[in-house]
């Protein structure tokens, strides 16, 4: 596999982290195509979000490596592999709730990342534009002056998903995006999620398997830190491991 | 439930909502015409001096109100500022003439009684205004971005670097206090006298350091409005609420948080700088750590997120702690104690967060403003 490397976006070998001993993921590989949409499922402890964390730089590997477009991430700071073009999601919603929407998707507006590109930041036509156009996607025109604290926990989750859009990420990862959301907001959500993975790259972890179905260009069964199966929907679900640990509860 | 203007800066282009206009232009009253027309040159000396601390507050604003980043050492860059001016005026009032009686005359007294016999290195670059002038802003900003650089690229935060700026804080007086034949020791850099020639003692010379020291002011609360304002103001807020959020926004936290902090170093220095000037000393009693949490006591009772707040809350603090402190010697530690828990407890967003809950209600009763942006629904 590793000759044609060039054609992955993300290439992760071996890779490994313990927390005091406990090896969370365990010599992970996997590889994701660019425009795939990777969904990552396996039961609860099986280190989905970990991987993520991974990826991102939010936790340190101890050992392994992950490339994205030639880069090693694994030695670069959080912001540093935003800047490379990978955007994250996280589980709980995570938007900064005394900030209106507005600045929510300001903050996220891929400009002015330094301490005097902050200073001299100004909310021209262009930002407001896209600010504009992002708000629609996700619903929340008519909230743009609202504190993100008073919106409601679907809102929230759009709201996030919003950041990560303005960020424009070719890598976007999403840990749980319809959790916690009621039927209609679930709807609506993979209907936007659907429009946004259309052309890039991303890795989904989610435990709904009738929306793992309608997106999963691909699928990586993980258990207990450990890749257990990979392939289409179809394949895995018919692999009699995965059923053992998984499908089968 | 803060008082950054979220909904009111909406728009770019307005530097001041109403509201902040209005608070500034009453602000700009008491200290430039109220205070001077009431107050005897004694009586304003005082509040100057209690507005040189006022530097310090509204650096804490930046730094712990919208970035959550609370120093108990903002002492460390009052005094350095302070110092360094007083370095300054110390060598110009031990000209060989005044000093003759010296063993070593043309050099500091504290010095000479240290059985000194010549000017240190260090101390030689003070006699430039110029370089003071600087060095006035420059080394507590280097020192700060030391300090800000070793703790926020570990990600040492909330209280860890607090207490290891007040550890700083006791080592820097601790210091300063043993090298007494460099420093002055407890003492001191005493019997300041002239600026470039100008006597600063005069009751003239005061009241015209006042209005310089007021203007300054006006200075560094315009800069904090200003970065409060910038993007760099929401991510400070977006950092005290999500700190890990925002690294993966794309921003580098640590050098947003050394930024501010070195910030409110360079307030404090100035602060530090005008109060040598107008008190005529200075000491390691405005270096440690009982000053530097009056510091933030100050900021705290005004409003840790109002810049005005924290004047209005240093002048307060400081203006009943002479008068109480003039009565009840004794009483005073007490009432600053509770003073501080009665913040926390009972309004913790300080005056300004009261001013924000009952006054401005009253305001809007009075006068309905039908023009007032509406938020959206």
């Amino acid at each position: 596999m590793s000759d044609s490397k060039d054609a992955f976006i993300l290439t992760v070998e071996d890779l490994t982290v313990s927390f005091d001993g406990f090896k969370a993921v365990n010599g992970l590989n996997f590889y994701v195509e660019p425009n795939e949409c990777r969904v990552i499922i396996g039961p609860n402890g099986a280190g989905k979000t970990t991987v993520l964390d991974l990826i991102c730089g939010r936790t340190k590997a101890t050992g392994g490596s992950v490339q994205f477009k030639g880069q090693e991430l694994l030695k670069m700071r959080e912001d540093q592999i935003v800047h490379a073009g990978v955007g994250r999601k996280f589980q709980n919603p995570s938007v900064y709730e005394d900030l209106t929407v507005f600045e929510n998707l300001e903050i996220s507006y891929p400009r002015g990342y330094s301490v005097f590109g902050a200073l001299a930041f100004r909310r021209d036509q262009a930002v407001r534009d896209r600010i504009a156009e992002i708000a629609e996607i996700i619903f929340l025109q008519n909230h743009l002056q609202e504190k993100a604290a008073y919106l409601s926990h679907g809102q929230k989750q759009w709201l996030e998903i919003g950041m990560l859009l303005i960020q424009d990420p070719e890598l976007l990862m999403l840990d749980e995006p319809v959790a916690g959301m009621s039927v209609a907001e679930r709807v609506k959500t993979a209907e936007l999620l659907n429009r946004i993975i259309a052309d890039r790259s991303v890795i989904v972890i989610e435990h709904d398997m009738k929306f793992v179905e309608d997106i999963a260009t691909r699928v990586t069964v993980l258990h207990q830190g450990k890749l257990l199966a990979e392939g289409s929907m179809a394949h895995v679900q018919a692999d009699p491991k995965v059923i053992e640990v998984y499908l089968g509860h | 439930m803060t008082d950054f203007p979220s909904m009111a800066t909406g728009r770019d282009g307005r530097f001041l909502n109403r509201t902040e206009m209005l608070g500034a232009a009453a602000l700009a009253l008491l200290v430039f015409v109220l205070l001077p027309l009431a107050l005897d040159p004694f009586r304003l000396n005082l509040f100057g001096k209690y507005l040189t601390y006022a530097f310090v507050a509204v650096g804490l604003v930046l730094c712990w109100g919208a970035g959550g980043i609370l120093s108990l050492g903002q002492g460390i860059f009052f005094g350095l500022g302070g110092y360094a001016l007083a370095m300054f005026l110390k060598l110009e009032a031990s000209t060989p003439e005044a000093t003759a009686i010296q063993s070593t005359p043309g050099i500091p007294d504290f010095m000479d009684w240290n059985q000194i016999t010549a000017l240190p290195g260090w101390w030689q670059p003070f006699h430039s205004l110029t370089f003071t002038i600087i060095a006035v802003v420059a080394v507590p900003v280097i020192f700060a971005f030391i300090i800000g650089t070793a703790m926020f690229r570990r990600r040492v935060g909330g209280v860890y670097f607090s207490i290891i700026t007040q550890a700083i804080a006791a080592i820097l007086t601790i210091l300063i206090i043993g090298q007494q034949g460099y420093t002055g020791g407890v003492n001191g850099i005493t019997d300041l006298r002239t600026l470039n020639g100008w006597d600063i003692r005069t009751d003239e010379a005061k009241t015209v350091l006042y209005f310089v020291n007021g203007a300054l002011l006006f200075g560094c609360l315009a800069l904090a409005q200003f970065v409060r304002r910038s993007k760099l103001g929401r991510i400070l807020i977006a950092m005290r609420d999500r700190e890990d959020r925002v690294r993966f926004s794309g921003y580098d936290v640590a050098s947003f948080k050394i930024f501010v902090f070195c910030l409110g170093a360079a307030f404090a220095a100035i602060g530090g700088a005008m109060f040598t000037l107008q008190v005529g000393f200075m000491s390691p009693s405005f270096v440690g750590i009982v000053p530097s949490i009056e510091m933030v006591i100050f900021c705290a009772v005004g409003g840790r997120n109002s810049i005005l707040g924290a004047v209005w809350g240093t002048l307060l603090v400081n203006w009943a702690k002479t008068t109480f402190s003039e009565g009840f010697p004794e009483l005073w530690q007490f009432g600053m104690g509770a003073l501080f828990i009665a913040v926390v407890l009972v309004f913790p967003d300080g005056l300004a967060g009261l001013w924000k809950q009952h006054v401005e209600p009253l305001f809007a009763r009075l006068k309905p403003r039908p023009s007032a942006p509406q938020p959206a629904e």
